[in-house]
């Protein structure tokens, strides 16, 4: 019971570090760098993917037996979009706003590999709660990751982190950070940085 | 707006890669080498066009109708990976070599974020037929374009002395960031 008990935390917190969909395994790149142009924007893109990967995992473990293994791609991905439409139609409805300013990146999230990846790589292989608290550890990292991507360039490039002013008024925003080039760049920085840590601490 | 306005918009001034960020995965996957490179962008740029055909087609006569535009993302996302499919048998049968250079590529195209963002953005847009069709043949342009020059400039940074930790994806990016800086000059030009 124990040691059940210790890999299932093992289970969740590899996606936050060692596992981490988007600085180590290069997952879900696009809406990365699409969306984080503000920190709100990368946390709403974060929980919807949380939402969509795990409902997805849920149904894709509880139906994996009955899957016939050369559908099983298709399968998903209905799955998949599915829910991605849920979310769509629900954000539409209640955060007008953020569904906006987001625009066709909630659709996207069905094309997003981070949730395909999961579901062929762990759901249709694990049961049930396991797979739950997989794709949980996966969503938190993605979205962690976005929303610390978000936070820097919208601090860089508009002075302010969740529209609170956190620059001295003599600042003058570096408007690149919040256009492509920021996200790119900014990104790049990050894996790299990722990719320093993890050498260090395996030394 | 004209077709001419279009495919400049589409290729170069929003490029689906540096500018909007779709089809990031195979850009950074596939652009080690030119020649594998401009096979991707050409096999994209083709499935892109049919995409875009199809979809519209979908859309406006089966969807539409039907007052069914809520089920647009799942009947999308089947209808690439199913013409991805046909487009690599139909390939295959007539065109052995073709089918031989563009192999691993053709699959790989189905999780290819810039075809679903052309379906959807065509909709969103609400571009007439001829339209749609350019658009997807245009954005596949622009795709090709992008992977090509960072292929080009990968190729170069082989050579280069890069800090140990950021060799691969990290320096990509940071390539990419330059490049984006570039295209974005192009913003404005219409």
């Amino acid at each position: 019971m124990a040691k059940n008990k210790i890999s299932l935390s093992k289970e969740f917190t590899k996606g936050l570090w060692n596992e981490n969909p988007v600085l180590v395994m290069l997952l879900g790149l696009c809406p990365t760098l699409a969306v984080t142009s503000s920190a709100i924007n990368g946390l709403a893109m974060g929980l919807a993917v949380i939402f969509t990967i795990t409902c997805s995992s849920i149904i894709i473990s509880s139906v994996r037996k009955i899957i016939p293994k050369e559908v099983r791609i298709p399968t998903f991905i209905i799955v998949i979009a599915t829910f991605v439409t849920i979310t769509d139609k629900s954000m539409a409805a209640f955060q007008p706003e953020l569904h906006k300013s987001l625009g066709a990146f909630i659709p996207l999230i069905v094309v997003n590999c981070v949730i395909l990846g999961r579901q062929e790589a762990f759901a249709s292989k694990n049961n049930v709660g396991r797979s739950i608290i997989d794709a949980l550890g996966m969503g938190v990292g993605f979205t962690l990751t976005l929303t610390v991507l978000g936070s820097i360039r919208e601090w860089l490039g508009a002075g302010t982190i969740f529209s609170l002013q956190m620059m001295p008024d003599s600042f003058v925003p570096w408007m690149v950070m919040i256009l492509p080039p920021g996200a790119f760049i900014t990104l790049g920085l990050m894996i790299g940085v990722t990719n320093w840590i993890n050498a260090r601490k395996g030394k | 707006m004209t077709l001419f306005t279009i495919f400049i918009g589409a290729a170069i001034i929003n490029n689906y890669v540096l500018v909007q960020f779709l089809g990031i995965c195979p850009f950074v996957g596939v652009s080690k080498k030119i020649e594998s490179s401009l096979s991707m962008g050409m096999a994209t740029t083709f499935v892109m066009t049919l995409a875009a055909t199809v979809t519209w087609l979908i859309y406006h006569f089966i969807l539409t109708p039907l007052n069914l535009q809520f089920l647009q993302i799942v009947s999308f996302i089947l209808v690439i990976a199913s013409l991805v499919q046909l487009v690599e048998m139909f390939i295959k049968k007539v065109s052995k070599p073709l089918y031989d250079t563009l192999g691993i590529f053709l699959p790989l195209i189905t999780t290819n974020c810039a075809i679903m963002g052309v379906a959807l953005f065509l909709v969103m847009k609400e571009y007439t037929f001829i339209e749609s069709i350019v658009f997807g043949f245009s954005a596949g342009v622009g795709f090709t374009l992008a992977i090509v020059l960072m292929a080009g400039i990968r190729e170069e940074l082989e050579l280069a002395d890069v800090p140990e930790h950021f060799r691969g994806a990290p320096i990509t990016m940071i390539v990419a960031g330059c490049l984006a800086l570039a295209f974005m000059g192009f913003a404005g030009m219409i």
